[in-house]
C-alpha cells in the first residue's frame, strides 16, 4: 500500500457515487438514456476501480470470484427465464402483456426485469474477465 | 468536424507510436472523442456505452493485457504494403458506399417513414416507457438482446477458459 494516498482518498470518495450512477443509469433507463448494458458496464468499472486502487484481493473480498462466475449466467436465465413465463402465461416468447393484469404493466415490468438480467450478466462478465486478466498478471 | 478532425489525429498518432501504453491511453481518448461524436448526433445511448466501454473498461482491459507482455512493438517481420492496400482498398469502398447514402436527418428516408415512426408512435401507448430506445431495445427487439446477452455470455467464458490455467485452484 504504498499508493499515492490521494488516489485513495478521491477513489474512496468517488465508488459509491459511481455505484449509485450505475444503478441510477439501471432503474432510471426507462425515462433517460440507459439501461442494463451500459448500467453493468459502469457498476464493473467503480468494482474495477476498487481494485486497481486497493488490491485485487480486496476487491475479491467485495465481489467474491463465485459470486462473479456464478453472475454470468444468472442474468441470461432472468433474461431467458422471462421468455418462458410469458410463454406458460400464454403469449409468445418475451411477450410481456400477460406478465401483469394490464398489458401496458406488463411490458412495463417485463422490461425492467428484462434489463436487470442484463446488467446482471454484463457486471459479471467485465469483472471476471478484470479478475482473469488480474489473477495472471499477479504469478 | 472538430471532433472528427481530432480522432483523424489521433488515429495517424497510433499509427506512429511504437509504446504501447501511450497506444492504449490514445484509444482511450478515441474512444472518449467518439462518445462526444454520438452525443453531437443525438445519440446519448450510444455515447454512455462508447464512454464506459470504450474508454474505461477496455482500456483497463488492455492494460491489463498489457501488463502480461512487452510494452514495445516488435517490428513488423513481413512488409506492410499488402495490409495497408487491403485496408486502404476496402475503406474507398465504404466511401463509395456511402455516396449513396440519402443525406443525414432526412425526413422521407427508409429510416424515418417506416418502422422508425411506427415505434415512435406507438411505443408510449404499448409500454408506458418514455424513452424509445429502452422499449425498442428490451420489448420490440427483445430477442435481438437476448443474443447480445448471450454473447457477453460466451465472452466470458470464452476468456476465462483461455486465461485460466489449466488445474489453477478457483479460490
Amino acid at each position: 500500500m504504498r499508493l499515492d494516498v490521494v488516489l485513495r482518498v478521491i477513489s474512496k470518495l468517488f465508488i459509491p457515487f459511481i455505484l449509485i450512477f450505475a444503478l441510477y443509469v439501471q432503474f432510471h433507463g426507462h425515462y433517460s438514456p440507459g439501461g442494463g448494458f451500459q448500467a453493468g458496464v459502469i457498476f464493473a468499472a467503480a468494482i474495477v476501480l476498487y481494485a486497481i486502487i486497493f488490491g485485487l484481493d480486496a476487491a475479491q473480498r467485495v465481489m467474491p470470484p463465485r459470486l462473479v462466475e456464478f453472475m454470468v449466467p444468472l442474468g441470461v436465465l432472468i433474461f431467458a427465464g422471462t421468455g418462458v413465463a410469458s410463454m406458460i402465461l400464454g403469449a409468445a416468447y418475451l411477450d410481456y402483456d400477460p406478465l401483469l393484469p394490464y398489458a401496458v404493466d406488463g411490458q412495463y415490468w417485463g422490461i425492467l426485469l428484462v434489463e436487470f438480467g442484463v446488467l446482471v450478466t454484463v457486471t459479471g462478465a467485465m469483472i471476471a474477465i478484470f479478475y482473469a486478466f488480474a489473477a495472471r498478471g499477479r504469478t | 468536424m472538430v471532433l472528427l478532425t481530432l480522432i483523424a489525429v489521433i488515429t495517424i498518432a497510433v499509427i506512429r507510436v511504437h509504446n504501447l501504453f501511450a497506444v492504449v491511453v490514445l484509444f482511450s481518448a478515441y474512444s472518449f472523442l467518439m462518445a462526444s461524436v454520438m452525443l453531437v448526433l443525438d445519440a446519448p445511448d450510444v455515447a454512455l456505452t462508447e464512454a464506459a466501454v470504450g474508454a474505461g473498461i477496455s482500456t483497463v482491459l488492455l492494460l491489463g493485457a498489457l501488463h502480461l507482455t512487452r510494452t514495445s512493438e516488435t517490428p513488423p517481420r513481413f512488409s506492410n504494403w499488402l495490409p495497408l492496400v487491403v485496408a486502404g482498398g476496402i475503406g474507398a469502398m465504404l466511401i463509395w458506399g456511402t455516396w449513396e447514402m440519402p443525406g443525414f436527418g432526412l425526413a422521407d428516408t427508409p429510416v424515418n417513414t417506416g418502422v422508425g415512426s411506427a415505434y415512435l408512435e406507438r411505443s408510449y401507448p404499448e409500454t408506458h416507457v418514455p424513452n424509445v430506445v429502452t422499449a425498442v431495445l428490451a420489448s420490440y427487439r427483445g430477442y435481438d438482446t437476448l443474443g447480445e446477452v448471450t454473447v457477453v455470455f460466451v465472452a466470458a467464458i470464452g476468456v476465462l477458459m483461455l486465461l485460466r490455467r489449466p488445474g489453477e485452484k478457483e479460490d
